[in-house]
């Protein structure tokens, strides 16, 4: 098991070495370079020579991204010259709200999708199976933004139950809770169709195992089988799905943040795009992706501790 | 002579045979899924609407027309008019023809680059196989509508860059998918007995390989284009998408989300309805190849 922790701690840290490249590559290929993008094109070339050399641009390469890599080791993003602030001072304060909505909608979306991926897979081909899936798959082929749209046409304009944004969050917990209904319902459901889908193969498939013959004739109640054998087995493909639909749903997040004016990391990411805040972007692009391989690996040792099979490969 | 002639002529026959079933089995597989058919026919439809609707439904989509802006359905504008005044169902058909567009070129391009990268990634393997999939897992963990929109804001967006930008990501998991295959296929008798041959490395990937990742290939390449209509819609939403005049369905919709309050419904939902339903009739479309393709690999 430990061998298997490392072994998987090893690869994210490469991983993330692998983002933190891409990453500095990007911050080079700017048109003109950071300089220029932070002066604007009307600096003149003393200006910019001055601020090269302040930034220390003229050094070689391999040591720049040393010293880039170390300060963003250290919390040191730079600094935003749009928002006249320190990167790291935005960052502590948008991300925390993005993990919170996508963590609460991941929770919501896995409670719902396994239950009913359950039923279904054992009520295969049934009429509400396929009410089911025909739902979810409408779902899924849903632009996000089409789902939230959705959502405040029959929850805010038809039955004014909850508030069309979500931009006072932070003021009191009961502010919080209705305002945030909506994103969260947004970002749940546009999971639970992904989820629920692979829940129900996994489902059809380990009711065809031989372990499920034996328990049967065991005299096992159908009911006993679905939730002490079938559940489990088949919730380790469901728990992988989890890990890889992170980035998707951090995607997610930022179109909900977008449309819900949810003051997170997404929203904060799509500002910066509009006014070409570049320090900005790429240090929320390297704090998301370095969560998003922490997330993975996290799934990754629940994995091997929920399914022994997999510290062995 | 004669022998080995008539000796050839029966191997042909038999491998055209052979063929001419595996392909009727697959077509029966499709044909006999009524939902995969209606999908192909809406798609048909679609297409035909985007493309040859303008020759049939003339509209001036190139100048905006202040003092025509927002009007409901008339027998002038069937399905009113746009924010800026232009007529909603020509908007359509033109939004509708990028979309379409950039659906086709971004599966096409995605599956290709994946293809090479995964074929060479997991045939070489060792060394080269862990540093090309570290890259993948690397790009595969930035959020892909942070990186694209990062990509979007760093050039000026043309459809063709965005198609370019929207494959950068797409091919991600393309790769993974294709390496995974031809690291089980490589281990096959028949590509170990023709490496024996002495079967030059290009030569096995080319003709034992690729031919037998094709099926799994389609159905993914089928998959990206839905995924990439709808990445392209968020990134209309988001106005990062081509500047006016021209439009895609998402930046029509996204005309229409801004108006919600105030009930024109036209602007929204006809371009919601096509949306939703072009994708999800791509999505029906690459389940059913998927049954097909598994249909073909239990005949073997």
């Amino acid at each position: 098991m430990i061998r298997y922790v490392l072994g998987r701690c090893g690869q994210a840290l490469i991983t993330i070495v692998a983002v933190s490249i891409i990453v500095f590559i990007i911050l080079h290929l700017l048109p003109g370079g950071l300089v220029r993008a932070q002066l604007g094109q009307k600096a003149s070339p003393i200006q910019v020579h001055a601020l090269e050399v302040q930034e220390g641009l003229l050094r070689p390469l391999p040591i720049q991204y040393l010293t880039w890599a170390w300060n963003a080791l250290r919390g040191n993003f730079g600094y935003s010259y749009k928002l006249s602030e320190n990167v790291s001072t935005l960052l502590a304060q948008y991300v925390p709200r993005t993990f919170f909505l996508v963590a609460i909608s991941l929770l919501f979306a896995v409670a719902l999708a396994i239950p009913m991926g359950l039923w279904q897979g054992y009520r295969r081909n049934k009429p509400d199976d396929h009410t089911l899936s025909g739902t979810m798959l409408i779902m899924y082929s849903m632009p996000t933004f089409l789902l939230g749209v959705v959502l405040i046409v029959v929850l805010n304009i038809w039955l004014p139950i909850f508030p069309s944004t979500a931009s006072n969050f932070g003021g009191s917990l009961t502010v919080d809770a209705t305002d945030l209904a909506l994103p969260i319902i947004t970002l749940c459901l546009a999971n639970v169709s992904y989820f629920s889908r692979y829940m129900r193969s996994a489902v059809i498939d380990n009711l065809l195992e031989d372990y499920v013959r034996t328990a049967r004739s065991k005299g096992a109640r159908n009911r006993t089988i679905l939730l002490r054998h079938v559940l489990r087995n088949s919730l380790n493909s469901t728990l992988t799905l989890l890990g890889l639909s992170l980035p998707y749903t951090v995607s997610g997040s930022l179109i909900v943040e977008a449309l819900f004016n949810y003051p997170g990391a997404g929203l904060l990411f799509w500002n910066s795009a509009q006014t070409r805040d570049f320090p900005v972007l790429l240090g929320i692009v390297l704090v998301i992706a370095v969560m998003t391989v922490l997330g993975n690996l996290i799934v990754d040792i629940l994995y091997g501790v929920i399914d022994p099979r997999v510290r062995v490969r | 002579m004669t022998t080995t002639q008539t000796d050839r002529t029966t191997v042909d026959v038999v491998e055209t045979d052979h063929r001419v079933g595996a392909l009727r089995v697959a077509l029966r597989t499709f044909v006999a899924n009524k939902l995969a058919v209606g999908s192909l026919v809406i798609l048909i439809l679609i297409i035909l609407f985007c493309f040859l609707g303008p020759f049939v439904y003339h509209t001036n989509q190139t100048s905006a027309q202040l003092l025509l802006e927002n009007q409901p359905p008339s027998p002038q504008h069937i399905l009113g008019t746009s924010p800026a005044g232009r007529d909603e169902l020509g908007r359509l058909m033109l939004g509708g023809q990028s979309t379409i567009e950039l659906g086709l070129a971004v599966g096409l391009l995605a599956s290709t680059f994946g293809l090479i990268w995964g074929t060479v990634s997991g045939f070489v393997g060792g060394f080269v196989d862990s540093v090309m999939m570290r890259i993948v897992d690397a790009l595969l963990s930035i959020p892909f509508l942070f990186f694209v929109i990062l990509l979007a804001s760093i050039v000026r967006p043309t459809l063709w860059l965005i198609i370019l930008v929207i494959s950068g990501v797409s091919w991600l998991s393309t790769a993974r998918l294709v390496r995974g295959e031809t690291l089980s296929l490589k281990t096959r008798d028949y590509v170990i007995a023709a490496a024996g041959f002495g079967t030059p490395r290009w030569r096995l990937i080319a003709r034992h390989i690729v031919p037998n990742v094709l099926g799994v290939l389609v159905v993914n390449g089928t998959l990206k284009v839905a995924d990439a209509i709808l990445t392209f819609a968020a990134l209309g939403y988001l106005g990062l998408s081509i500047p006016p005049p021209a439009t895609n369905w998402g930046e029509i919709l996204a005309g229409g989300v801004n108006n919600i309050f105030d009930g024109y419904w036209w602007q929204l939902w006809p371009a919601a309805v096509l949306i939703v339903l072009t994708v999800l009739a791509v999505n029906v479309l690459g389940d059913a190849l998927r049954d097909v393709v598994e249909a073909r690999l239990s005949q073997r």
